[in-house]
């Protein structure tokens, strides 16, 4: 063989390696959550850790209930308030606001994905909390899942606007210039015709919404007051349970991996478990509806 | 115009004004959380801000000269272990795996890809923990800057493959061709064909991963410390511009330091932007051109 040759064929197997270590990170980091969880899972218990009400570490009392609750409710919490806000402005983006307009705000809303969690914490911190302090409501800190939620809806806005802007303007010309012929005005056009056309690449940006809600951690930590307690409506309306204190999952695992031994530690990582399923069954969710929706568009 | 023409377009005026109103919501939330800052967190830029380092303790005292440090250091570290191997899976998997008809290539390729799509919407506090368990504890790195560089590296990696495998595949493949063609090997075509025709795209790749980089907290919570020392070495604890922030908001009341330094943070996203736009306009000039 060559010295050409034999270069090569070295080279391809240093990127073959390359390759190899890239994937084996995925699987690493598979492999050691799970086998650093299954003390937890084996000790305490799938269903006793998923449904037990009560987090005490140092009296063996490990239940996610409080967190998967605290999870659940700021995502849907920032769903509810950002969600039609996002949409609302990426279907503006697309088909709505002037050229001018466009140039300015899409690269605004590029840099504004990509400003730092706890800007946005801080943010929450200094001038929300304040704010929700005010109102009149027993036990009301300021800190809980209301200011979370803001946080989040905010933090959200631009990923689903921008990802949904991409969406909506990837419809053919020629389906908007159909519907016009035909007599619709340009509302009914994008109702009937360009939103459905859409919709799969929307669905894709409200699920990258979602998994950015669910795995954000900083942020939360500094506004949701992090106490492992069920959230209730202390008393109140069932709206009130918004301004009850909570705590995430990714809060569970920042706040207390520094000083976590043995269960408690495995507890930790079990934490980190049910946050990646929790993620991936909002994935696989979305991605069955998107592909349902494909078979349904192609005629 | 008809009277069903006529109801149909105010139906449209409304309908479009609440666009317009929710679009300009929008953007004026946004604006106001990034403004706040700004507002808030210029005023105390001075020389000693930039030149003094964290007194630490709960006063919040000083600058944040040793976070800057800090930060140039884990982002220098970080890209110096993910851009290397990012691009050379990135390599393999579009030159080698991508041509390949052997069976065991493509399910490589296959598993590669559904392993990154997993990895880049894994939240960030999971490398966190896996960097802890393994680097911070198993591997006794403690809380430092190579346990950070090592977890911060993972959490960009998918970033740089992906960016590189999309920089190798808008290649040409008359490219490769007329190199083969010319009895260069298959490396030299790589490297000498490929590699410089791809820098663009895999340059906006790394300044990706460092913009990623710069605006993590939770993983670097968990593994790097939080020492306000300046790093003597790579086993030293730190503290990037980040985490700064949140120790200044959480651990003590200096709210307007903590404003200084996210408007700092905020400024360098802002440079990261612009030089991604910049790169990728040229990737577009150069496209033109072939």
């Amino acid at each position: 063989m060559t010295r050409k040759g034999i270069i090569d064929e070295a080279m391809r197997v240093v990127l073959l390696c390359a390759g190899l270590a890239s994937l084996s990170i995925v699987v690493l980091i598979g492999l050691f959550i799970l086998r650093e969880s299954l003390p937890a899972f084996h000790e305490i218990g799938v269903w006793n850790l998923l449904s037990g009400k009560e987090w005490r570490p140092g009296q063996g009392q490990f239940g996610l209930l409080p967190m998967i609750a605290g999870s659940g409710l700021v995502t849907l919490g920032a769903i509810c308030l950002g969600l039609p806000l996002a949409l609302c402005c990426g279907i503006f983006l697309a088909e709505i606001a002037p050229t001018w307009i466009r140039v300015v705000v899409r690269p605004s809303i590029e840099l504004l994905a990509g400003i730092p969690s706890v800007v946005y914490g801080l943010f929450g911190l200094v001038v929300l909390v304040p704010a929700v302090r005010q109102i009149d409501y027993p036990g009301n800190a300021g800190f809980g899942l209301l200011s979370a939620s803001i946080v989040l809806a905010v933090m959200i806005l631009p990923t689903i606007a921008s990802v949904s802007e991409v969406a909506i303007r990837s419809v053919p010309d020629e389906y908007r210039q159909g519907a016009l012929a035909l007599g619709s005005t340009r509302w009914e056009m994008i109702r009937r015709v360009v939103l459905p056309a859409a919709r799969s690449g929307i669905l894709s940006a409200v699920v990258l919404g979602l998994g950015r809600a669910l795995g954000e951690t900083i942020a939360m930590i500094m506004v949701i007051g992090n106490s492992v307690m069920m959230p209730t409506t202390m008393g109140g309306p069932l709206p009130g349970i918004f301004l009850s204190r909570a705590r995430t999952l990714t809060g569970n695992i920042a706040v207390e991996m520094s000083y976590a031994t043995g269960l408690h530690s495995s507890a930790l990582f079990a934490t980190g478990v049910v946050l990646f399923v929790l993620i991936m069954i909002v994935n696989s969710a979305a991605r069955a509806l998107m592909s349902r929706n494909v078979r349904g568009g192609r005629p | 115009m008809t009277a069903g023409g006529a109801r149909r377009t105010a139906w449209q005026n409304c309908v479009f004004a609440l666009f317009w109103l929710s679009g300009i919501t929008a953007m004026a939330v946004m604006l106001a959380v990034v403004g706040y800052v700004m507002v808030k967190g210029i005023p105390e830029f001075s020389i000693d801000f930039f030149t003094t380092s964290p007194r630490g303790g709960l006063s919040g005292e000083g600058g944040i000269a040793s976070t800057i440090v800090t930060t140039a250091y884990l982002v220098v570290m970080t890209m110096a272990i993910a851009a290397p191997l990012g691009t050379a899976a990135g390599i393999y998997l579009v030159e080698y795996a991508g041509n390949s008809r052997n069976r065991v290539a493509t399910a490589f390729l296959k598993l590669s890809r559904f392993g990154i799509e997993t990895l880049a919407g894994v939240p960030s506090i999971i490398f966190g923990l896996f960097g802890y368990a393994l680097f911070v504890t198993a591997m006794h790195f403690g809380f430092s800057l190579l346990s950070a560089a090592l977890a911060g590296a993972c959490l960009v990696l998918p970033v740089v493959v992906r960016t590189a495998e999309e920089a190798f595949k808008s290649v040409p493949d008359a490219y490769r061709e007329a190199s083969l063609s010319l009895g260069a090997t298959r490396w030299e075509t790589i490297w000498k064909v490929v590699l410089p025709s791809a820098t663009p795209g895999l340059t906006t790749g790394i300044i990706l991963g460092v913009g990623r980089i710069l605006s993590e907290t939770a993983v670097f919570y968990v593994t790097l410390g939080g020492s306000c020392r300046t790093p003597t070495s790579i086993f030293s604890s730190g503290r990037t511009m980040a985490l700064h922030v949140y120790y200044l908001a959480m651990e003590t009341r200096a709210f307007d330091k903590a404003m200084a330094t996210g408007a700092v943070l905020v400024i360098l996203i802002i440079f990261v932007n612009l030089a991604i736009n910049a790169v990728s306009k040229r990737l577009s000039a150069g496209g033109n051109r072939s």
